[in-house]
């Protein structure tokens, strides 16, 4: 774990190999026991309780990508937590949205955004952006066994690709398998309400305002139909969080944006619950 | 069968660290100036691709002179170091001081163990504080030892002679274009008393900014943003010059570039 566990205190060589630039490989080098799919699973009758966060959606549009999520997470019945963040920057040109079991989603993030830093300062350059979902397909795969178990993490990857100058989506199921999605996805419980929303709201010449407004009505959908999605929560002023890449790398929508816009939908939602209506033909 | 010679451990030391002293000295030097914002490191790097400064954590930077692969090697483990340590406990709590004491030790125990040789490397690691009274700056020569530094620094094939005239010229609160101009004119002198004249291309040029609002304040200074700091800085100076006695030196020597 130290790097002082030996008495003469020098870096123990597996710091000084060359070779990977991957902190992952070092990591099942050095402390294997540290790696997420490393360990041990006890054999366990049915489901472990843990908390579960839900939807996150993502829609790209001409000048980038929005990918956003909402703060409910759930362990069976109850809600476990109303402010959750399960939508994380990854560099400063990629973000990633977890849905799925929040304790290892939250440490699968930490050890991929190390990832991705770890590569960028032994190499001095970044991974493209299909190298860097191709990382995270590695890592979900390492975690089988516990989604074997019902301890599963979906996560949505999205990022701004500096080469073809475009927005990309990148979804997974829970075996590592990886497809790219074209103009919006989602994943989580609430994904089948939020798509359905999507597919009638979005349009290819969004600009990232409408796409944000497009993700919020999504999330709205999804949390009116899936008891596991958090909805705006305007008495506490809790907001789904959005994010978005462009050319200028990552950013996170100030609350203040974000509750104007979410109190914007909910007045027209008092009018028309279901949300805006989309032509027949 | 001879006997061998027998070389008395002291002889066997001082060999060693001539022979190290002799490997650093070969190569260009590296300065590290604390200024107001932050730290500057400035080394003459032709390479845009082999890099003298690199980052390795949050707030923390890696110079060094000597051999490339020697040191290239350091830097991979200290980055390792300094991510493993941060992935086990928390990024605050990865610090100079922790970095700078490790390679110490590697340094050291691989100075004094006679199965390997000495490493002719010189290592500077620094971290940008809140405040400037907060930064560090520690310099690691090749026996294992540790120089905590202040203010200005240099390593490698001129240091002594640079380290003077920094230290005489350097003060606290500079802006970056002026540490940036003393750093290059500490860098262009030759120790025979001659000056070169540096440009943009021949510099690879560095910073930790405390007011960067990322998490990581390291930022390489490269290309239009670098000849621009170079300019401004000079300008800086001739407009000292007038005021300033000291300062006539240096703004004859830059007029002929």
């Amino acid at each position: 774990m130290e790097a002082n566990t030996r008495s003469t205190g020098r870096l123990p060589s597996a710091f000084l190999t060359p070779g990977s630039s991957s902190f992952m490989d070092f990591l099942g080098e050095h402390s294997p026991e540290l790696l997420p799919g490393n360990r041990p699973l006890p054999p366990v009758q049915g489901a472990i309780e843990a908390p579960h966060g839900t939807t996150i959606v993502a829609v790209s549009f001409p000048g980038g990508v929005v990918l956003a999520g909402d703060r409910r997470a759930t362990m069976g019945n109850v809600i476990a937590q109303r402010d959750i963040e399960k939508v994380f920057p990854a560099d400063e040109y990629s973000a990633v949205g977890i849905a799925g079991t929040a304790g290892i989603a939250v440490e699968m993030v930490k050890l991929f955004q190390l990832e991705l830093e770890h590569f960028e300062k032994v190499e001095g350059t970044v991974l493209s952006l299909e190298g860097k979902a191709n990382r995270l397909s590695t890592m979900i795969r390492g975690n089988l066994g516990m989604a074997m178990q019902g301890l599963a993490v979906v996560p949505l990857f999205a990022g701004w690709d500096v080469d073809r100058e475009k927005g990309r989506i990148f979804s997974y199921d829970v075996t590592g398998g990886r497809s790219e999605e074209r103009g919006f996805a989602a994943t989580g419980s609430g994904s089948m309400f939020a798509r359905g929303a999507l597919k009638k709201l979005y349009r290819q010449d969004l600009t990232e305002e409408q796409a944000a407004t497009a993700v919020l009505q999504a999330l709205y959908d999804a949390a009116d139909d899936d008891s596991a999605t958090g909805g705006p929560d305007l008495a506490r002023r809790i907001y789904p969080i959005i994010t978005s890449i462009t050319e200028d790398g990552f950013k996170r929508f100030g609350e203040d944006e974000v509750s104007e816009l979410a109190r914007a939908i909910h007045e027209r939602r008092l009018e028309e619950p279901d949300g805006p209506r989309a032509a027949l033909l | 069968m001879t006997t061998p010679f027998y070389v008395s451990p002291q002889q066997a030391m001082a060999d060693r660290a001539e022979y190290a002293r002799k490997g650093i000295a070969r190569g260009r030097s590296v300065v590290v100036l604390q200024y107001a914002d932050g730290i500057v490191f400035v080394a003459e790097n032709p390479s845009r691709a082999l890099h003298k400064v690199s980052e390795i954590y949050d707030r923390i930077a890696f110079a060094a002179v000597g051999k490339y692969n020697e040191f290239e090697n350091l830097r991979i483990g200290g980055v390792r170091y300094a991510d493993l340590r941060g992935y086990t406990y928390d990024r605050e709590d990865v610090t100079a001081r922790g970095l700078a004491n490790v390679y110490a030790q590697t340094l050291g125990t691989i100075f004094s163990s006679a199965a390997e040789k000495p490493y002719e490397v010189e290592l500077i690691v620094a971290e940008v504080g809140e405040g400037p009274e907060d930064d560090q700056i520690y310099r690691l020569p090749h026996d294992g030892s540790i120089v905590d530094e202040h203010g200005s620094v240099a390593v490698g094939g001129n240091a002594d002679q640079i380290s003077t005239y920094l230290d005489q010229r350097h003060r606290d609160g500079m802006t970056l274009a002026e540490a940036l101009k003393l750093a290059v004119d500490s860098l262009s002198r030759d120790n025979n008393g001659g000056e070169r004249s540096l440009t943009a291309e021949q510099l690879e040029v560095a910073v930790l900014d405390r007011n960067r609002p990322q998490k990581r304040k390291f930022k390489r200074v490269l290309g239009g943003q670098l000849s621009r700091l170079l300019e401004s800085g000079e300008g800086a100076a001739d407009s000292e010059a007038s005021s300033d006695g000291d300062g006539a030196e240096e703004s004859t020597s830059e007029s002929e570039d």
